[in-house]
Order: structure tokens, then C-alpha cells, then sequence
């Protein structure tokens, strides 16, 4: 009396899933295991000191925090200016084991939020393969998406970042979509709507959604597919949709006059009009009317767009804004908004990174593509429409290659449960064949068997090598291979937590700004969230000056002390040293008196740093703070490792006095000297 | 022209059933409360904003809610949509609940 053939598919499905999640979970854990149970990178720590002042004072003061520490002296309205659904999440999870008295701390639930997060998308996944095929293409899409690169990149355990949930967001949202444009049933978009909301609460990309799905809808109502199933889902999940993205107040009315949601709107009015003329159709002869249907839709179309367009360009739609405006003209961020340019993870993707990030999948992918076409539902025009658009993004910025993993992972599913499924069916075969008559089958098996299980070795050492590090923790190893942990980051941290006071602001380049706040807890000038330029162009105007305009312009900020980091002793190549030209550019943009980007480059037109730099190199704030007695730890032969020349032979600094340099020199904390006692300039004072 | 019009009118009362003038009849309304608040609001300004799209979205929502309903329960349309039609009026329940929230808190 064993399960019947049902039960035991279905406990074998769900014993599958499990081991997914947690071969999910378990590849994301590397740097936890290696380290510690860390919050990585720089974003994440804005999450992380938000989430524990939510956890700490209760949602009200949460979502009407003015952070005065922030943009000193600014200021920033948090509430205001974030997505609160990773917040919200980690607060909910933390309040409820905490109900249980399970007294886990914050920390660890902001940690390993995002690999418990990535079990659920390889279940979601799992939902999405097996509501455009079957089963068996769900299963190994899930399986694939477990343990893509593209998608491990963001969502290891530490780095407690928006694309951690949204992505599980995304995927879920459009199974429940492509359920309701199947069913036609007004419950499934409703709970689109509701996964959508929570998508909008948790990241920027819910752009994507609500423009795929509504060009999906147009696709279809081009194609002549039309039905009054697409009418009850679509206007359902919109006008929940949009309302309910109106409540978060980072988003608040863009959804009426942006041009990211337009094309949600456009459609909205189309479906009315198509699904009223739809009805009418039914009373008239058949032929008559389907000549003016065509005819009144396109006219329609052709209005709507121009109306549109005229409305774009009198300024009462905004146009298509900054980061999304630099997918469309990728030349345009360099040029007009460097700081949109300067971010690496903005930069077009270059061909091996789809190699590194999808492996297999990227050959499989087109194939899953032709599978779709051959088929054609409803179901299979949303992911072709997905997968162009996402290819198409990918291929301009690497960060979304993140986008581009589910429909890959998806696809990869439908062609491959296609080979196995041929190749593993036995009812073509009689009762009396020969061994021989099996050998394709296993040839082609094996096959397939070597490249899931290359996959899967791939995937496990991309993550190990390449996604696994905290960034504010760096290991190197010695000569004799043992590993030589760099702490630095932290030990300044530290430094300035238990040694400065506390309202005593810091001045550095914006990257560091989030892990000061969150790690040192002192105010800060700019942080990573970018949103003032002429702020973070006037830091970069202090940097780039000489010593005495520096120290005039810190002063007026009220700056107490600056840290710079220096990767020359290490070798590390992410310093501000490499940045200053990024510097530059963006002080130039504000303030193209005072900086100019040419002088910095010395006669031969290199990026000198030693004795033949140009003068205005020689003097500038950055430099005199990085090399300032540098040369007296590295002896007579003393070298940048990072540039590869010779250091400068003589820095003097009388403005600024060091306060406090990292074990490795990699980060440099420099007090900004109060007015002298007797009136004097630092540099009489200093010669006296 | 308008005797085609006339056939549409003739049609229509002949041959819906009451249930669905019914909510033809509701749907009508919600989209004169509709361009009722749009005419306001063309006179009077947009301010405040957010209670001008509460209540216009809420009107447009209830008529699209009551459009999927009648598309559910016209008994012509019974092969496109799978269930029966007490499906589709929980479904509108349900999609209504959660409108309450969403506009209630959009009031402000």
C-alpha cells in the first residue's frame, strides 16, 4: 500500500524543492564561514542602521525620521527618500522570533535575509516554470536559479540589499500575472497588485514590471489575441496596482506624470476602449466591424502617443529621468551627470561577464526562446517579451544582468525539460529492443548530465571566488599561502567610534559615507545615497584644492576630520587616489572656476603622483593627506604599488594634522586643525 | 448611423439579462462619479492631490471591478472563463476589500 503515482510525484517535487533551497542557502554562506557574520559593501549599511532604528523605535519615528546626521548639515528626510520593504521585512521576522523568545540579534536576521529570500525565488521560479510548461521545467528552473552567479552576486549571505527580495518579488509577481492572464480571474491580479506593492516598497526596478506587463498586454492586443480574461487581469492589477504604489512615499505621485508609468497608463485607456468595442462588436455584423476596430484602435494609439509626446514636451509629463534615461542613451551619463557614469556596476556589460554569471544558460536560452515561439500562448509572448527587454538592459549595464537571470534560468528550464523529457521517454521504445537502441539515449543524457553538474561546479566556484567577499573585510595570503586577514576598514571605524566625539563630522568621498554612518556613528558630509551634487561636488572641490582653500572650505562646513583611503602600501587598487579623477570630474561640473581636470595631469599628459606630477597635482588636499609621510615607512626606495611610481620626495601638510593611519595605511584620518591661539596662519605657525 | 444605434438600444434591452443591465447600471454611475471629481478638479485645482486620485482612482477602480464581474457572469462568456459565476462575485469582493485599505490610507 504505497502513495499512489500523485502523491508520490508530489512528494518527490516538494523533496526536490527542498534540497534546492538548501543548496540555495548553503552556496550563499561562504563568506559568513570564511569571516564572520558581517553586513558587506556600502549600501547595505544605509539598510542595515535603518532597519535597527526601526527595530529600536517603532515604526512611527521610523517613517518620519529626519536624519540630521546625514548630508551634514543637509540633513536627510529618511522616510522620505528609501524603499522600506527590506526594512519592513527584517523587522517583521525580528519581532516575530522575538515573540517566539528566540532572541536572535538584528544582525544576523539582516544577514542571512537575503539567502532565506533566494530559497523562496527558486520556489517562485519553480511556480513561473511550471505555469508556462510543466513541472519539469519549473524544477530545473528553480534549480538553476538557485544557484546562478547572475543572481548570487546580490543575495549572499551579508549583503543585506534591495535586490535580496525584490528579486523574489519580481519573479513571484509575474507568476501571479501570468496565472490571472490565464485564468482570467480578478483574485490572481488582485494578489499581483499586492506582490507588486511590496515590490515597489522593496526596490527602484518595479519600473520594470509595471512596463513589461503592460507591453505585454499591448503585445497581445496587437497579435489579435485579445480576450476577456486580459481585460479583468490587466485592469485589475493596475488600478490596485498604481494606488497601492502611490502609498510609499518615495514613490508618491511619479505614477501620473513620469514617463516610466505612462506606458501602464496608456494601455490601461487601450484595454477599455478595445474591450467596450470587443462588446459592441456583438451586435453588429461581423466584417463592418472588425475593419473599424482595427482602424479606431490604431487611430487611438496614434493620438494617445502624440498626446503623450506633447505632453513630455511641455514639461507636464517629466521625461524619462537620469539612471533610466542613461539605459535608452548610454552615451549620456558620461557626459552630463558623471556621477550616474563613475559607478562601476553602471558600466555596459562586457561579453565574458554572461559567461561568468549564466554559464550553460546563455546557449540554453535561445533555445528556451524558439521553444516559446513554437508554442506561442499568451504566456510565452510575456517571456519573449521579458527576454528581449532584459537582454537588452543586461547588455547596457551590468547590474542588471540580475534582471536578466530569472527569464534566463526559466527558459534555460523549458529547453532542457524538453531534452530530457525526449530522450527519457520510454514509451517510444518497445518491450524487445537492443542495448544498442539505447545508446543515444544515454549518449545524449550523459551529456547533458556532464554540463548540469560543470554548471553547478561553476556556479560553486564563482561564488567562492568572486561573490563571496565582504568588501569591508579584504584576505590576502602570504608567501607561505597562510592568510593574512586586512581589517583596516574597521580598525578606523573603530577608531573614530571610541576617540572623536560624538556629533564630530567626517568628511570623505561618498562611498564610504553609509559604513561611517553605520559602523562609526558619526555625522557625515556625503553618503552613497547621491541624491545633491553640488554637496558631493563641493567634498570633491576640497579635495581637489590646495591645502589653504581646503581648509577654508572644511571650516565653513564645520569639518572636524577627513579620512581618506590609501591603498599604496597594499596595493589596493579601490582608493581615492584612483577616484580623484571621478572627483575632479564631478567639482568640475559644479564648479568649473575652481577645478580645472587638465591641470592635474602633469606636462606629458600622464596621471603623475611623484616628483614630476603637475603642481596643482602636488599641492591638491588628496594628495598631501594620502602621501603625507608615507615616504618614511618605505624606506629610500619608496614606490606606489598601486600607480607604479616613485613616491613624491617632499609632502608638508601644516593645515590638517594626521590623527590616526590604519595598520596597512589603507585608511588615513586627518583632524582639520582649529584657528591658532595666536592669530597666525598654520604655516607661520608650523615655521616658527 | 443612428439606426444602427438604435438596433445597439434594441438589442441591449431585448436580450441582457436584468442582472447584468444591473450592473451596467453601476457601472455607468461610477463613471459619472468619476468625471464628476475630474470636472472638479479641472475647476478647482489639484490640491490636495493625493485625495483627488483616492477618490478619482477609487471611482475608476469600482468601475473596472464591476466590468470584470459583469465579463464573469455573462452567461455568453461561460467558455472563456473557467468556475462558475459565484467565483467572480467573491473575487469582487475581495478585490474591493482591498480597495478600501489602499484608498483609506491614500486619504489622508
Amino acid at each position: 500500500m504505497g502513495l499512489s503515482a500523485v502523491d508520490q510525484t508530489s512528494l518527490l517535487r516538494t523533496a526536490i524543492l527542498g534540497l534546492i533551497s538548501i543548496v540555495a542557502i548553503g552556496s550563499r554562506l561562504y563568506s559568513v564561514i570564511r569571516f564572520e557574520s558581517i553586513i558587506h559593501e556600502f549600501d547595505p549599511w544605509f539598510n542595515y542602521r535603518t532597519t535597527k532604528f526601526l527595530v529600536n523605535h517603532g515604526f512611527d519615528r521610523f517613517w518620519n525620521w529626519f536624519d540630521t546626521a546625514a548630508w551634514y548639515p543637509l540633513g536627510r528626510v529618511v522616510g522620505g527618500t528609501l524603499y522600506p520593504g527590506i526594512m519592513v521585512t527584517s523587522a517583521a521576522i525580528y519581532n516575530a522570533l522575538h515573540a517566539l523568545n528566540i532572541p536572535v540579534d538584528i544582525r544576523n536576521v539582516c544577514v542571512f535575509l537575503a539567502p532565506a529570500f533566494s530559497a523562496l525565488t527558486a520556489v517562485a521560479t519553480y511556480l513561473l516554470g511550471k505555469e508556462v510548461k510543466n513541472a519539469t521545467a519549473g524544477l530545473f528552473a528553480a534549480a538553476f536559479m538557485g544557484v546562478a552567479p547572475g543572481y548570487i552576486s546580490r543575495s549572499v549571505a551579508g549583503s543585506y540589499d534591495n535586490e535580496g527580495i525584490a528579486i523574489f518579488l519580481l519573479v513571484f509577481t509575474f507568476y501571479l500575472w501570468l496565472r490571472a492572464v490565464r485564468r482570467g480571474s480578478a483574485l490572481d491580479a488582485a494578489l499581483a497588485a499586492g506582490f507588486y506593492f511590496y515590490m515597489v516598497s522593496a526596490w527602484g526596478g518595479y519600473v520594470f514590471i509595471i512596463n513589461l506587463v503592460p507591453l505585454h498586454v499591448l503585445a497581445l492586443v496587437l497579435m489579435g489575441r485579445f480576450s476577456n480574461r486580459i481585460y479583468v487581469a490587466y485592469s485589475t492589477f493596475y488600478a490596485l496596482g498604481t494606488l497601492a504604489s502611490m502609498q510609499i512615499p518615495f514613490v508618491g505621485f511619479q505614477p501620473t506624470f513620469t514617463s516610466e508609468h505612462m506606458a501602464a497608463l496608456g494601455v490601461f485607456g487601450l484595454v477599455q476602449v478595445v474591450a467596450f468595442a470587443q462588446h459592441v462588436r456583438t451586435q453588429l455584423p461581423a466584417q463592418q466591424f472588425a475593419v473599424v476596430l482595427r482602424v479606431a484602435v490604431a487611430g487611438l494609439f496614434v493620438v494617445g502617443a502624440g498626446v503623450l509626446a506633447l505632453l513630455t514636451a511641455r514639461g507636464v509629463i517629466a521625461p524619462w529621468t537620469g539612471r533610466f534615461y542613461s539605459l535608452w542613451d548610454t552615451g549620456y551619463a558620461k557626459v552630463h551627470i558623471p556621477i550616474i557614469a563613475s559607478v562601476s556596476e553602471h558600466q555596459p556589460t562586457a561579453w565574458p561577464n554572461f559567461f561568468f554569471d549564466l554559464n550553460m544558460l546563455v546557449w540554453l536560452f535561445p533555445a528556451g526562446i524558439y521553444l516559446s515561439f513554437r508554442e506561442l500562448t499568451d504566456n510565452h509572448v510575456f517571456l519573449i517579451l521579458y527576454a528581449l527587454f532584459a537582454a537588452y538592459f543586461a547588455g547596457v549595464m551590468v547590474r542588471l544582468i540580475l534582471t536578466l537571470t530569472p527569464i534566463v534560468c526559466v527558459l534555460a528550464g523549458v529547453a532542457i525539460a524538453g531534452v530530457f523529457e525526449t530522450y527519457l521517454n520510454n514509451r517510444t521504445m518497445s518491450a524487445s529492443s537492443r542495448v544498442s537502441a539505447y545508446v543515444p539515449r544515454i549518449a545524449v543524457l550523459a551529456n547533458f548530465m556532464f554540463f548540469l553538474c560543470m554548471f553547478q561546479w561553476h556556479c560553486s566556484w564563482i561564488t567562492s571566488s568572486a561573490y563571496s567577499s565582504p568588501s569591508v573585510v579584504l584576505a590576502s595570503r602570504g608567501a607561505d599561502g597562510s592568510q593574512h586577514i586586512i581589517d583596516d576598514f574597521r580598525e578606523a571605524y573603530s577608531w573614530l567610534r571610541h576617540n572623536t566625539d560624538k556629533g564630530a563630522r567626517v568628511l570623505s568621498w561618498w562611498d564610504y559615507g553609509y559604513q561611517l554612518a553605520g559602523m562609526a556613528d558619526r555625522p557625515t558630509l556625503v553618503d552613497n545615497n547621491t541624491w545633491n551634487n553640488t554637496h558631493i561636488a563641493t567634498v570633491g572641490r576640497i579635495m581637489a584644492s590646495d591645502e589653504d582653500t581646503a581648509y577654508e572650505l572644511a571650516r565653513q562646513h564645520d569639518v572636524d576630520y577627513v579620512l581618506v583611503i590609501f591603498g599604496a602600501m597594499l596595493g589596493y587598487s579601490g582608493d581615492d587616489i584612483n577616484k580623484f579623477l571621478w572627483m575632479i570630474r564631478i567639482a568640475q561640473g559644479v564648479y568649473p572656476d575652481a577645478v580645472n581636470e587638465q591641470a592635474f595631469f602633469n606636462d606629458e599628459g600622464q596621471y603623475a603622483i611623484g616628483d614630476s606630477a603637475s603642481e596643482t597635482m602636488r599641492n591638491s588636499l588628496l594628495h598631501k593627506l594620502c602621501y603625507y609621510r608615507f615616504g618614511e615607512v618605505m624606506g629610500p626606495q619608496a614606490f606606489d604599488r598601486v600607480r607604479k611610481q616613485r613616491l613624491p620626495s617632499r609632502v608638508t601638510l601644516d593645515n590638517f594634522e594626521e590623527a590616526y593611519t590604519t595598520d596597512n595605511w589603507m585608511v588615513r584620518i586627518y583632524r582639520v586643525k582649529p584657528l591658532d591661539n595666536l592669530g597666525r596662519t598654520h604655516h607661520a605657525a608650523a615655521a616658527f | 448611423m443612428p439606426a444602427s444605434v438604435a438596433a445597439i438600444l434594441a438589442d441591449y434591452t431585448g436580450r441582457t439579462p436584468l442582472r447584468l443591465r444591473a450592473i451596467d447600471a453601476y457601472m455607468v454611475f461610477c463613471a459619472g462619479v468619476a468625471v464628476v471629481q475630474l470636472a472638479y478638479c479641472a475647476v478647482v485645482g489639484t490640491f490636495p492631490y493625493n485625495a483627488f486620485l483616492a477618490g478619482f482612482g477609487s471611482a475608476a477602480a469600482c468601475f473596472v471591478f464591476a466590468a470584470a464581474l459583469r465579463m464573469r457572469t455573462d452567461p455568453r462568456n461561460a467558455q472563456q472563463f473557467g468556475g462558475r459565476g459565484e467565483g467572480a462575485f467573491a473575487e469582487f469582493v475581495v478585490c474591493h476589500v482591498a480597495l478600501h485599505f489602499v484608498v483609506a490610507n491614500f486619504l489622508g
